[in-house]
């Protein structure tokens, strides 16, 4: 499987200018990743970490106050490699829906008030594609049939829909020209868990049938763990630990990935459960050092001023702690002499 | 005999039903959005009651007949044995909205985004005339510090600058504030990620170990509800059609719904990922104005009888269920002890 999308060392800061003070919110501070043409990549992490912004800027969709300070985005496209953040206007529109769809978050409030849904779809499709209103119906019908939607959703205005059908409506709508690349944000954050399991079943038909390849942002796990083959964790703009989704959540070995595991309500027993200790740093003035060593129940001296660097466990697996580092007796570059 | 009972009762809900007429094309269709609605919380010890369903079942309904914002078309529906529907305007503002204190979805539509969030604690403390003027700060203070927070943290702050879960504990905060019996919070932590969302039902027992509140958590999140609740109600379209304690109903649910919701949850285990079937739901109100079991078209243990009739409560096993496959005089005596003890047929049709 070849890269789809490769990410280098990006930093992407809210800066913004208030009374002549001048806050700078270091929302995705370092981030490498590369994302695998056909794969379910998944981001987790707890809120404010900075997953949306991560995805906007994947998808050359920031704008100010949000700012690329540094790094690379790039799609590879076949033998074409597209520098996403150099993008035009037009060279960004051209590829959006088609090639690169986006379902953000709260998505289901982007719908058309005051225009019914098969009309809706009809503006889309029609914007991209040269199709008759009959064809564009007889797609959308069939399609939103075999997403289980009722067929008299086409007919409806957005607000006689429930929030449940709302989300798969726009979904649907995201994904209806089988996109090459599709980002979800908290598809299903507030849905119940029987339209949850509808949304996701829909979103894994999606990538199995047509190869798309979806990068899907959710703080819940137990979705990770149903739909995503591999598992970026986020924690205060920075990525602590990857690997593949089974290593993620059977083996962890970053603290805070145990303690996102380990916190989450048995289902099996009733057991105590206690929440991961203190809050999320603000990210306008994260921690020195390692920025989960305040919540940190392993932390070591080290851990208050040296910023730990990324080692490689397995091709596959990547941990930033410096208690990794030093049982798998590597040493950090700043105490190399 | 039923004032009896309701009065020794914190909350007594019989028979409630809550009826509505939605508009279709020209005529006008009528179905139950809470039907025939029966349970009771007692006085005696404090708990945390669930109410759980998928989105559609009529929990929102019901919590605002609770809140005495709705009236119920019928059915008894007493708090502290005063009859909900026929408290004055008066009774309602000095007792009943003091004793029951609401807590919704999204803690912000609470809060105006221009005003400091520290004004609504202080004038919920003025409108029911909480303490004097000079106790004022450390009264809020100290309902502050039953939440987790302090006055200090959140003084002179705006909406914006608190995370989601700072504001739902806020909105707690402002509950807490007359002294409430009773705790009506729906879906409080849906909009949450999943450690805020521990933090807040961690906070829910406190509140009931430390200071004997009673909480109604409605949600669909059945995790925080096994981990949290004593007792839970399952609703479907209107009905409950499992109650009791949450050990039995999310530990082994004998209602095929019930099972449904509990093995739709996703799991962080890579080892119990859903089976690719499941039963997605019709429109809710369609299934609202069946007039046999309403989940019929979803029920992989459908019988017959199921498509014809409504079925009735059984008391199986520690708790009430309402499904034919408990019903002796339906399967006969050793299959229903036999479906109660768990053994449930060969599913008929996989979905
Ligand atoms: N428009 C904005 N201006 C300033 N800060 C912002 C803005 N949007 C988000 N942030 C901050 O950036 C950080 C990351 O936010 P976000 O990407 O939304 O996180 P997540 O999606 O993981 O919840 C948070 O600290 C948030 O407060
Ligand atoms: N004021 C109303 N008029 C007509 N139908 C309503 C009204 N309020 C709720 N409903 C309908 O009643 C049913 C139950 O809704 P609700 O109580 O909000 O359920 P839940 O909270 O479980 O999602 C839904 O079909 C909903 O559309
Ligand atoms: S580097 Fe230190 S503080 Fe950070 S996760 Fe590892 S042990 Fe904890
Ligand atoms: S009554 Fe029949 S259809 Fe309804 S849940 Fe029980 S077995 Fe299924
Ligand atoms: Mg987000
Ligand atoms: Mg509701």
């Amino acid at each position: 499987m070849g890269n789809l999308v490769e990410v280098e060392n990006l930093r992407a800061y809210y800066i913004t200018q208030a009374y002549g003070v001048k806050r700078t919110v270091r929302a995705v501070d370092g981030i490498s990743m590369t994302i695998r043409e056909g794969e379910i990549y998944g981001i987790a992490g707890e809120s404010g970490c900075g997953k949306s912004t991560l995805l906007r800027v994947l998808m050359a969709a920031h704008k100010p106050p949000l700012t690329v300070v540094e790094g690379t985005v790039k799609y590879v496209f076949g033998e074409m490699v597209v520098n996403a953040l150099e993008m035009s206007e037009q060279e960004i529109s051209d590829l959006r829906w088609k090639e690169i769809s986006y379902v953000p978050q709260g998505s289901m409030h982007v719908l058309n008030p005051v225009r019914r849904i098969q009309d809706q779809f009809h503006d889309f499709i029609s914007a991209h594609r040269q199709v008759s209103k009959r064809e564009s119906r007889e797609m959308t019908r069939k399609y939103l049939t075999e997403l289980g939607l009722p067929e008299s959703v086409l007919t409806a205005y957005p607000h006689q829909l429930s929030g449940g059908m709302r989300q798969r409506v726009t979904i649907a709508l995201a994904t209806i020209l089988w996109p090459r690349l599709i980002f979800v944000d908290e598809p299903t954050t507030a849905l119940d868990v029987v339209v949850q399991r509808g949304v996701i079943q829909l979103l894994k038909d999606v990538q199995e049938r047509e190869g798309s390849t979806i990068v899907l942002i959710t703080h819940d796990l137990g979705v990770h763990a149903n739909l995503a083959e591999r598992i970026a964790v986020l924690y205060a703009g920075q990525i602590v630990e990857e690997a593949d989704a089974r290593t993620i959540l059977k083996t962890p070995r970053h603290p805070y990935t145990h303690y996102l595991i380990h916190s989450l309500p048995d289902l099996d027993e009733r057991v105590e459960r206690e929440s991961i200790p203190g809050r999320p740093p603000a990210l306008d003035n994260p921690p020195s050092g390692c920025r989960f060593h305040p919540r940190c129940p392993l932390a070591i001296e080290k851990c208050k001023n040296l910023e730990p660097q990324m080692v490689y466990l397995n091709s596959n697996h990547r941990v930033a702690c410096h208690l990794v580092t030093e049982e798998i007796g590597l040493v950090h570059d700043a105490e190399k002499r | 005999m039923m004032q009896k009972n309701a009065e020794s009762q914190l909350l007594y809900a019989e028979n409630v039903t809550k009826i509505f007429h939605i508009r279709n094309g020209l005529s006008s269709i009528k179905f139950h959005a809470v039907d025939d609605v029966s349970f009771t919380m007692s006085t005696d010890r404090p708990e945390i009651f669930s109410i759980a369903g998928e989105s559609g079942s009529g929990k929102t309904t019901l919590a605002r007949m609770l809140l005495g914002m709705e009236k119920s078309s019928s059915g008894v529906l007493t708090y502290k044995g005063r009859d909900l529907n026929r408290l004055s305007k008066q009774d309602k503002r000095r007792w009943f909205y003091k004793e029951v204190q609401p807590v919704f979805q999204d803690p912000f539509a609470a809060f105006n985004p221009l005003n400091r969030i520290d004004r609504y604690l202080y004038e919920t403390v003025k409108n029911f005339q909480m303490t004097s003027k000079s106790e004022m700060d450390r009264y809020v203070d100290h309902v502050l510090q039953e939440v987790g927070l302090s006055l200090a943290e959140i003084k002179g702050r705006y909406p914006n600058e608190l995370s989601g879960g700072q504001a739902q504990r806020v909105a707690v905060a402002r509950a807490l504030i007359t002294r409430p019996s009773l705790i009506v919070a729906d879906e409080p932590v849906s909009m949450l990620d999943a450690s805020l969302r521990m933090s807040v039902v961690n906070m829910f027992r406190r509140l009931k170990e430390q200071q004997g509140v009673s909480i109604i958590y409605i949600t669909h999140d059945l995790a925080t509800a096994f981990y949290s609740a004593d007792r839970i109600a399952v609703m479907l379209r209107g009905w409950i059609v499992e109650m009791g304690p949450v050990e039995n109903v999310l530990g082994r649910p004998l209602h095929p719904y019930t099972r449904n919701l509990k093995e739709s949850i996703p799991r962080a285990d890579p080892d119990k990922k859903w089976p690719r079937t499941s039963g997605l739901a019709v429109t809710d109100i369609d299934e609202y104005r069946l007039t046999s079991c309403r989940f019929v078209s979803r029920c992989p243990y459908a019988m017959d009888i199921c498509r014809q009739q409504i079925p009735g409560v059984h008391q199986v096993d520690g708790r009430a269920v309402k499904c034919f496959l408990y019903d002796p005089k339906v399967v006969g005596e050793e299959n229903a002890a036999r479906h109660a003890a768990g053994l449930l047929p060969t599913p008929s049709k996989v979905q």
